[in-house]
């Protein structure tokens, strides 16, 4: 909008541009600074790390915390169970959302108002921790792969969101015609709203599918058997409880390399654990612009 | 409408009440059923006579609750996140999306956006760790910053006073950027006949700002704000409670953490209910203050 007057910009203006491009390159500094610390120090020699040489690029390139990563058998079920439940799990919120907000969206649904407030209370009110993990318990879902799969699966916000999208791009005449034409409900859904709402679909396919990946509270509370932990579970045992199964130092004798072993194995376990939602980020970033902006148009 | 038509409604419609079966049938049970279970806070919950058999307390456990020397250290924690979270987190992303809506749209734009929303996709427990990992003595690079400028440091975790600090900026760090789409939606959606007027009567880039830019964005903000506020006492489980160690629980033991330990840790199910139901109750009443507040104050309010 300033592109054609930049020219005649008076000084005081251009002096507070240039405050503006160097508060961003701070903001930019301070983000790349630490990510690009651990990448470089997941890269670099046990000595190194430990010793403290490591600032924003690799010292004594190597590869032995990764290496010994994937030697680690608990780390391999963790990653085989997160993508399990993030595949599962994302299937049925989509599902779920999409059966909610579609007659949510219609005029014709006798009761609709009923409907939708009944969703709404559950954002201001909610049980609490102990009656949630008891009905899980009833359910006798405790310590089994659908406790992380069926407690969690909708949220709010998806239907919401969603059922905003279908009320600006699905309209009334539509289904009033298919209506007439006698087109019944179920094949009205397959046939033209399900194609006509791909890119609300691809934005909360990714929105719930980061969060299956990204979720350790469920775990935590329902999940006892290691076998059966995901990724995020293991990663706090190691990350921030620090307890290292000894096995996973193979062929270091030395205590002091061990130790230095240990402080390796933290950066290579954060790359590990995020890389690929990182590397996948910058395509689909523009669906999460657009699902925040769907979210906000009506909240 | 007569009551016939009203049923040869729902009957030519039938199919999307089997549609709406499925997830109603999951708020029933996933929701609505915990909702009806905290009654369990004014009972003595026993596993073997379950949620209905268990014999009435009244009042107990909220008295319990209320009577524990540690009641307000909860209370405070709880507020004093929350609420300096609310002071640095609420303006921060509101300050990136002015700044970048100064700038035209080139490569370093794109770049400032690309990277600043980046971390709002690392998960919880990973955000922590990296926090431990940067703060370690002697190896974490800001550790080693610090210690370049001359404040010597141990363990920085381990500070009760540094806990709110360490989590209010490590959340601004991740969810700025994030939280700055919104706003930068909200700004190009500013009337541009705005920007003309501006132009034409001479306004400097920072009048602009604050006589345009600033009110198109005052009811995105008003309504996230009451929205915030409303989460004051909600604050969350997750980071907290990977934060914690046993130096700095005299600052970081907040309600939903204590909820946890006492509830599931050590099984008092009604004293961990009592204290969660507590805590909702308080925040759906500053939720409908702030709410109140706000629609007096401005036009904008979430109903």
């Amino acid at each position: 909008m300033a592109s054609k007057t930049a020219i005649r910009e008076s000084a005081g203006d251009r002096l507070f541009l240039v405050g503006i491009y160097v508060f961003l390159a701070l903001v930019l500094v301070i983000i790349v600074g630490p990510l690009l610390y651990i990448v470089s120090s997941s890269f670099s020699s046990p000595l190194a790390v430990q010793s403290g040489k490591v600032w924003l690029f690799p010292v004594d390139f190597s590869l032995i915390g990764y290496k010994t990563i994937f030697k680690n058998p608990q780390i391999v079920i963790g990653y085989k169970n997160s993508l399990l439940y993030m595949a599962a799990g994302t299937a049925l919120n989509v599902v779920m959302t999409v059966l909610f907000a579609y007659p949510l969206a219609r005029k014709t649904l006798y009761g609709r108002n009923f409907f939708m407030v009944m969703l709404v209370i559950t954002m201001l009110f909610d049980g609490g921790l102990i009656p949630y993990y008891l009905v899980v318990k009833n359910l006798h879902m405790l310590n089994t792969p659908w406790a992380m799969i069926i407690p969690g699966a909708l949220t709010v916000f998806q239907v919401i969101v969603a059922r905003t999208f279908f009320l600006s791009t699905i309209p009334d005449e539509l289904s009033e015609a298919a209506d007439l034409d006698g087109c019944s409900d179920w094949r009205f859904i397959t046939s033209i709203v399900l194609p006509l709402s791909k890119p609300i679909l691809a934005v909360m396919t990714l929105m719930y599918a980061v969060g299956h990946w990204n979720a350790y509270f469920d775990a935590l509370i329902f999940l006892k058997d290691p076998s059966l932990f995901p990724l995020q579970i293991i990663l706090r045992n190691i990350l921030i409880l620090n307890t290292i199964d000894p096995s996973m130092m193979t062929n270091v004798n030395v205590v002091l390399a061990q130790q230095g072993l240990k402080d390796l194995l933290k950066y290579s376990l954060i790359i590990i654990a995020s890389g690929p939602l990182l590397i996948v980020y910058p395509f689909v970033q523009k669906y999460f612009v657009q699902g925040v902006m769907i979210g906000s148009l009506k909240g | 409408m007569p009551i016939l038509s009203h049923w040869k409604q729902i009957k030519r419609h039938w199919q999307l009440y089997v549609c709406l079966f499925p997830p109603v049938l999951y708020l029933i049970l996933f929701k609505y059923i915990p909702i009806t279970g905290t009654i369990i806070a004014f009972k003595d919950y026993n596993v073997i006579k379950g949620i209905w058999g268990s014999s009435w307390v009244g009042m107990k456990y909220f008295n319990q609750f209320f009577d524990s020397p540690n009641f307000w250290m909860y209370i405070k924690n709880t507020l004093g996140i929350s609420v300096y979270g609310l002071l640095v987190g609420f303006p921060a992303p509101i300050l990136l999306a002015l700044a970048l809506n100064e700038i035209r749209g080139g490569a370093f734009k794109k770049a400032v956006q690309l990277i600043t929303y980046a971390p709002y996709f690392i998960s919880t427990v990973v955000m922590v760790s990296i926090i431990i990992v940067t703060l370690t003595p002697n190896i974490g690079v800001i550790s080693k910053l610090l210690e370049a400028f001359g404040v010597h440091n141990s363990n920085l975790m381990g500070i009760p006073g540094l806990f709110k600090s360490i989590y209010v900026w490590s959340d601004v760090w991740q969810f700025a950027g994030y939280g700055a789409i919104i706003y930068m939606a909200a700004l190009a959606g500013v009337n541009p006949e705005l920007y003309e007027a501006a132009k034409v009567d001479g306004a400097s880039r920072w009048q602009k700002i604050r006589n345009v830019d600033i009110p198109g964005i005052i009811p995105v903000s008003v309504i996230l704000l009451v929205l915030n506020c409303g989460n004051v006492m909600k604050l969350g489980f997750e980071k907290v409670y990977l934060m914690q160690n046993a130096l700095n629980l005299s600052t970081s033991e907040v309600i939903s953490t204590y909820v946890y330990k006492v509830g599931l840790l050590t099984a008092s199910f009604s004293f961990s209910t009592a204290i969660g139901l507590f805590n909702s109750v308080v925040n759906v009443i500053l939720l409908l203050m702030v709410n109140y507040t706000a629609r007096r104050l401005s036009d904008s309010s979430l109903w």
